[in-house]
Parts: C-alpha cells; structure tokens; sequence
C-alpha cells in the first residue's frame, strides 16, 4: 500500500507567506480532525484544500478565520499570530478577510444590497449610501441586475445566492478571501459561472485565496496550488496542474473518484 | 449499568450547562452596557416585544381581572366580605398576575421566535457570517433583544395591569352589582406604590430572562432543523419555570416581613 508522503508544503516563490499555519492540531474529544498542519500561502497566491468528507477542511478553514481556536499550533497572517485573538484585535484581522460560506449564509432579514454592504455599514461603520454604491458595483461584478438589489435572499435561486455572497465577500476589498465549498449544490453550469467569477474577482482584487472543496473541476479551475487532507494530515500539496498525476495513491483514488483504493480500505479497516 | 456513573455524568453535565449560561450571561451583560449600540436594532425588538405581544398580554389579563373579580365575589361572600373584591382585583393584577402572566405569555411568543431565529442562524453560519464580517454576534444579535426585553416588558405589563383591572371592574359593575364610582374608589383607596413597583421590577427581570434564554438557546442550538426545534422548546420552558422561580424569590425580597 503507498502510504501519506511529506508533502512539500511552501509555494515556488522566496516571498513571505501570507498565511502561515505551523502544527495546527485540533480535536473534538476523542476525534483528532487536524494533526500537525503546516502550510505556507503566499501573497496573490489561490491554494485548494480537498479531501473527502469529514476530513477537517472546514475545521481548518474555520480555524484560520479565527471562528474555532486549535488546540496546538500557530496561525500567522501577514507574520502576525493570530491563535487566541479576541474583540476588536480578531476585527482587525478580519477587515482584510472576505469569506464566501457554503451555503452563502446571507442574512434572511436584510435585503440582498444590506447583505453585501453588511460589513461596510456595520463593520466599518460607512455611511448607507455609499455602502449601498458599492453594493450595487458588487453585484453587477458578479452578473447580477440592479433588480436584485431589494429583495431578499429567500426569492432567489441558490445560484444567484452563491453570486450574492461572493458579492458579500469581495465588498470590503479584502487581501485575502476563504471559499468554503463555492460549487456544491449547484448544477454544473452555474458553478462554471462561478468558478469563473471567483477566478475573476480574485484576480482583481489581487487577493490571496484559500479555498477547500471536493469538486476536481473548480479545484483545478480557481487553484494554483492543490493540496489534500487527509487524516487530519495534509498528504500532498503541488501545483493543481500536477494533481492527476501526483504519484500519490491516495490523491489519485480521490481525484479520479475512484471507489476502490487505499483510502476505501483504510476506512473499513478503521 | 453503573448508577454512580449516571448519576456524575449528569451532574457533570449540569455543572457545564451552568458554567456555560453564566459566561453568555456575564458577555451580554457586558454588552448590553457598552457602546456601539444597534438603535434600529433595538427599536425593532421593541415594536416586537412590545407592541406585537400587546393583544395576547391584554386577552390575558382582562379574562384573568374578569375570572378574579368572580371568584372573589363569591368566595367572600362567605364571609360578608364582597366590598373587597375591587382591592383583591387590583393587588392581585399588580403584584402578580399582571407580570407572571404577561411574562408567560411574552415567553411562549417572543422567547420562542428568538430561539428559532438566531438558532437557524447558527445552523446556517449566519452568525459566522457576522464574525467575518467585523460585528461581534452577542452586540448585534443578544443585546439589541435583552435590552428590548427590559425596557418593554414593564410597559407591557403596565397596560397589562390597567385591562386587568378594567376586566375586574366590567364584571363588577355589570354582573356584580357594584356602583362604578364606588368600585373605582375602592379600587384606588388601598392601592400603594409598592404593589405597582413590584410588578414593574418583576416585569423587568421576567424580559431579560425571557430574552436571555431565547438567545442562550438559540446561540447553541446545533443540528439542523431539529436542534432549532430543540432550542425553541427549551427557551420556551427554561423561561417559564425561570419566571415562576424568580417570581417567589422577588416576592420575597418586597414583601417578606
């Protein structure tokens, strides 16, 4: 059996990484979801984590946007640590973050304009028209008419909810922006759509993406860098270009969708 | 089956329910009393909580002045008392039904809603959201409802208490016999400040404990449709056995000799 190889876990680039995670580990009770996580991101850079389901990724995402605290380990964000910030230093931290959930997480009681200018107005303590000015440029970034603008989130298709809560998330410009699973539940035309406009809107923005998802095709589409966690353990990072071909019998059975394979065997064995 | 571990595991569990609401307490205390506060925030909770719950609270306490004005008649009718029915009504409503009832009533609706809502919130990351987003969930989501609470269930209660009355004195002077100027004397003669203060402060508790516990609840509620479900049962009862405990304690506390 080929077993989880040392992956190589820092970009080609000598730049200081953007994020930087250093032995993160975490468990709930008995379950050790992440075990000794070291992963470098560098600036402009837009890295994928897949893994099946239940592997960590949204552990590790959440983790890095400060919602849990690991129980070991260090997380560093332009070289500052951010383990254990709290109140208005954690704010700080996250006015450079934009954040797209995976289920959009819109507001129901706002109306969609509110939902992307919710940081602006209440964030950052805007004023409503110009949070709504830049509101309406975020949509119509993301293919969305100014119809849109005032109804709510429960009359729109989930697709148009996903484009809203990209709108949400690149509103405030950030520096870096997380993607939790940006095309599931979404037929593969629109997630095409957008996987094309995160492509896009990182690119303008020039941010720093961390995405995580177990979709092969927006993973090889918005990554520059793949890497696969599995076991709590990141068991290969690489370019995306090189993801069908990693060598690695694990990522391979994952990324082929294979049922057969070690990771098959490892669970009935488990 | 070991009794003894049973026994510990719950206590155990007890033990880290308590820990758990006294830190949500102590956090939305704290920023219940510290700016930046939500005006619009807060004001749409008032319009919930208080005007929205006004006609429940009044049904409540016209039925309860009309059903006590009855039962006293006839119960001091025994003993040639029935001059005090306009008195019992009053102190009665003031002191304790006017609160304990609207407080059951404002539980059963607003703590609920609070449940369900900020519950489906956190199933669907809306309060991560929040805290991606620079705004802290217990400024934007538990003070604006506590002070909500507080401020307007007193008032609630104080129109609560006047219907009840009203309901007294339509029995009295329709069914009863009395004569409505007399009945209004009376009402007034042996009324004191205290009796309406008292209700007043348990009214104030009773809002915040009923917004407390439909937030606490909501805030952990985990599992999908069914932790919601779970959450909006447990506010709902959690408030109401609160509100009768407290109500003895606060009793105790104005009018223990």
């Amino acid at each position: 059996m080929t077993g989880p190889t040392a992956p190589k876990t820092t970009g080609e680039t000598n730049a200081p990484p953007k994020i930087r995670l250093r032995g993160v580990r975490k468990r709930f009770g008995a379950n050790v979801v992440l075990d000794g996580i070291d992963l470098d991101i560098t600036a402009g850079e837009s890295l994928v984590v897949i893994g099946g389901s239940g592997t960590g990724k949204s552990v590790l995402l959440k983790c890095v946007l400060g919602l849990l605290r690991p129980d070991e380990g260090s997380i560093e964000i332009d070289g500052e640590e951010t383990v254990g910030l709290s109140g208005r230093a954690r704010d700080r931290v996250n006015a450079h973050i934009g954040m797209l959930f995976q289920g959009a997480a819109l507001f129901d009681s706002l109306p969609v304009w509110e939902n992307v200018a919710f940081g602006l107005i209440q964030g950052r303590r805007g004023k409503r028209e110009d949070a709504r000015a830049r509101a309406m440029a975020c949509l119509d970034e993301v293919g969305l008419p100014d119809r849109v603008a005032d109804l709510f989130p429960s009359e729109m298709s989930g697709g148009m909810q996903k484009r809203v809560g990209l709108a949400r998330a690149i509103a405030a410009q950030p520096d870096i922006v997380f993607f939790d699973e940006p095309t599931t539940g979404l037929d593969p035309i629109m997630a095409d759509v957008i996987n094309d406009l995160i492509v896009a809107t990182t690119k303008e923005l020039g941010a720093t993406a961390l995405s995580i998802t177990h979709d092969m095709a927006s993973a090889t589409k918005i990554g520059d860098r793949i890497a696969m966690l599995y076991k709590g353990k990141l068991i290969w990072v690489g370019a995306a270009k090189d993801v069908f071909d990693s060598g690695n019998a694990h990522v391979d059975q994952f990324v082929h969708g294979r049922a057969d394979g070690p990771i098959t065997q490892e669970a009935e064995a488990d | 089956m070991n009794v003894l571990a049973i026994v510990g595991r719950v206590f155990l569990t007890f033990l880290i329910q308590v820990g758990r609401l006294s830190i949500f307490t102590g956090r939305a205390v704290g920023h219940m009393v510290r700016p930046p506060f939500y005006p619009r925030l807060i004001g749409r909770q008032m319009v919930e909580i208080g005007y929205y719950s006004l006609p429940v609270v009044g049904l409540t306490t016209i039925f309860s002045g009309m059903v006590l004005a009855l039962q006293s008649h006839t119960g001091f009718a025994r003993f040639s008392a029935e001059g005090a029915v306009a008195t019992v009504v009053v102190i009665s409503i003031t002191r304790e039904l006017g609160p304990v009832l609207a407080g059951l009533m404002v539980a059963g609706r607003i703590g609920a809603a609070m449940a369900a809502e900020i519950g489906t919130m956190r199933v669907t990351e809306q309060i991560d959201a929040l805290s991606t987003l620079s705004t802290n969930p217990f400024k934007y989501l538990v003070a604006p409802r506590l002070i909500a609470g507080v401020t307007m269930l007193p008032l609630l209660v104080l129109v609560g208490d006047v219907i009840g009355v009203f309901g007294g004195y339509l029995i009295g002077t329709t069914k009863l016999g009395f004569n409505p100027a007399t009945y209004i004397a009376r009402t007034a003669e042996f009324l004191e400040v205290i009796d309406v203060v008292s209700g007043l402060v348990k009214a104030a508790v009773f809002g915040f404990v009923i917004a407390l516990m439909g937030c606490y609840h909501g805030y952990y509620s985990k599992g999908g449709a069914q932790g919601v479900g779970a959450a909006t049962t447990n506010a709902v009862v959690s408030a109401s056995i609160l509100i009768l405990i407290l109500n003895y304690v606060i009793t105790e506390l104005f009018f223990a000799q």
